[in-house]
């Protein structure tokens, strides 16, 4: 009673040839754009107060890296603070309105408002009541990350296989089992959907948030707030440098959680197997 | 009652009793059910289709109660009688975040029983149903017909005293449906269970069954009560014997009968 045997996933060899050719490319056309970037302005004459040259903004990196660096790690924590918050918050809502229809008829319509009201509209409250600094900004992340975090989160434990349901109750599952072996289970892949969205708008919610509620002291602050900072200095090189730190916040973000996705859903799950790029 | 002398499982204890049972949903879907399944009996349930076939089922489970009329199962309501059936449902129904064994484990699992023991009989199980050498794979990993069998032995490892089995193999291709029936005699050969099975198939209702209960549409009743008479020891060969083909035959008749009725 031998059956066919299990099917193994491919890859291999040709896979990685594939892979390398690519980030070779795509290296290549970066370093491409920096030398057109570096030749305009030789040629242009362009101030650098309006466009500096990405040497420049390379040795401004480096001089001013500690600077630099802590303004990355304050929205780092603030950003990470806010998400991590909105996952745990968002999943107990989730939990509440996966409890019946009733519950999500009344309260999906405030997750709506959650979502559709501009948070720069609320910011100055939220300033208002809470003070400006790391706690605003941390509320603002918190706020809108939630949104996303509720509805897959919901949508992943309700949408189960009656089949499964009907199987726990021929076995007199307790509620506690039904929700914890099955549905809960159910709802992580989706759960994933709403921290991959979450975690994205997590990074630009930070730094808008530090763009107004920035910092409760002068010269200290997330890069938000140094952004604000150096343009009003006219430090349009730092201000590039604190771009490109803008950009790899939002990149390590994004693989941190494709890398917990992978881990805990690759030995089971269809989509983790093959990752759709947005 | 008729002056047909009576045969001795007629006096046996039955297993299922439904008495004058009928179900609504929004229109009526069964009505004016009465049979008894008796202890041994392996009973298929055929009829058009939208007759309430997998309604029985759920019934006689107590997953949907009925609106008029009684249900007994060993005696008890259904609900009360889960302990000693098992369901199998048409797909095989596998948390696909467990591995094999973990899933064959579940109803141990959800009833509590120890660890060391649940691993015990769940590889007993695995090994009887042939997926032994697979108990890490996770379901995607297996292909149909060893995803059935996976479900099988998860309903098997309860213990059940009645099975209750809503087209199990109907997704599968027709030799690997042919050889799980042939696993699936065995296994009863060897466990005595009682089944009540749904299906579509007239060739393996007949293959599989002591007694076929034919329904009728519109609503559901009960259009002919049909024993089997093929020998109780059955291997593949029988498909290809003169009796097979008459008792195919015959049902079949019945069956357009009650499409036309």
């Amino acid at each position: 009673m031998r059956d066919s045997d299990i099917a193994h996933a491919v890859g291999g060899a040709h896979g990685v040839r594939h892979r390398l050719l690519v980030l070779v490319n795509s290296l290549a056309i970066f370093a491409a754009f920096l030398l057109l970037w570096e030749l305009v302005i030789r040629a242009g004459h362009v101030p650098p107060f309006i466009l500096p040259s990405p040497w420049r903004v390379a040795e401004v990196i480096h001089e001013r890296f500690p600077a630099l660096a802590q303004s990355f790690m304050i929205t780092a924590v603030t950003a990470s603070v806010g998400l991590v918050a909105s996952i745990v918050a968002g999943v107990g809502v989730a939990l509440v309105f996966a409890q019946s229809r009733w519950t999500r008829r009344l309260l999906y319509p405030y997750t709506l408002l959650l979502q559709t009201v501009p948070i720069v509209a609320i910011t100055p409250l939220i300033i208002l009541w809470v003070g400006a600094g790391t706690g605003a900004v941390t509320l603002i992340t918190f706020i809108i990350c939630l949104a996303p975090i509720i509805a897959n989160t919901t949508q992943g434990l309700i949408s189960v296989d009656e089949n499964l349901i009907h199987l726990f109750l021929m076995h007199n599952a307790t509620r506690g089992q039904v929700l914890f072996k099955l549905r809960l289970r159910n709802a992580i892949p989706s759960l994933f959907v709403g921290i991959r969205i979450s975690a994205g708008i997590a990074v630009i919610g930070a730094i808008t948030g530090e763009l107004f509620a920035g910092s409760s002291s002068v010269g200290r602050g997330g890069l938000g707030y140094s952004i604000i900072y150096a343009s009003q200095q006219l430090q349009t090189d730092y201000l590039f440098a604190l771009i490109v730190a803008s950009a790899l916040l939002g990149f390590s973000f994004y693989f941190i959680v494709y890398f917990l996705e992978w881990y805990f859903l690759h030995e089971w799950h269809e989509s983790a197997r093959t990752p759709e790029v947005e | 009652m008729s002056a047909q002398p009576r045969r001795a499982q007629d006096f046996a204890v039955p297993q299922i009793e439904f008495a004058g049972v009928a179900k609504k949903y929004d229109r009526l879907i069964l009505d004016g059910l009465n049979f008894s399944v008796t202890k041994g009996d392996f009973v298929s349930i055929l009829g058009p289709s939208g007759c309430g076939k997998s309604t029985v089922l759920k019934l006689i489970s107590g997953l949907t109660p009925a609106n008029s009329g009684t249900i007994l199962v060993d005696g008890m309501t259904p609900k009360n009688a889960r302990e000693t059936m098992s369901f199998i449902f048409q797909d095989p129904t596998l948390l696909p975040w467990r591995t094999v064994r973990a899933n064959a484990g579940l109803g141990l699992e959800l009833e509590r029983v120890p660890r060391e023991k649940r691993d015990e009989k769940v590889d007993a199980l695995l090994e009887l149903v042939g997926l032994s050498h697979v108990a890490r794979a996770y379901p995607r990993q297996l292909s149909g017909g060893m995803k059935m069998r996976l479900s099988i032995a998860r309903a098997l490892a309860t213990d059940p005293r009645l099975l209750l089995m809503d087209e199990p193999f109907a997704a599968l291709d027709e030799m690997t449906r042919d050889r799980m029936n042939e696993e699936l005699l065995r296994l009863r050969d060897e466990q005595k269970w009682t089944v009540v099975f749904v299906t579509h198939s007239v060739a393996e209702a007949v293959f599989l069954s002591t007694r076929i209960i034919v329904l009728s549409a519109n609503p559901g009743r009960i259009h002919a009560d049909i024993p089997v008479m093929l020998p109780a020891a059955r291997a593949a060969d029988l498909r290809t014997t003169p009796e097979f083909e008459q008792c195919v035959t015959a049902i079949s008749r019945t069956l357009w009968e009650a499409r036309t009725a």
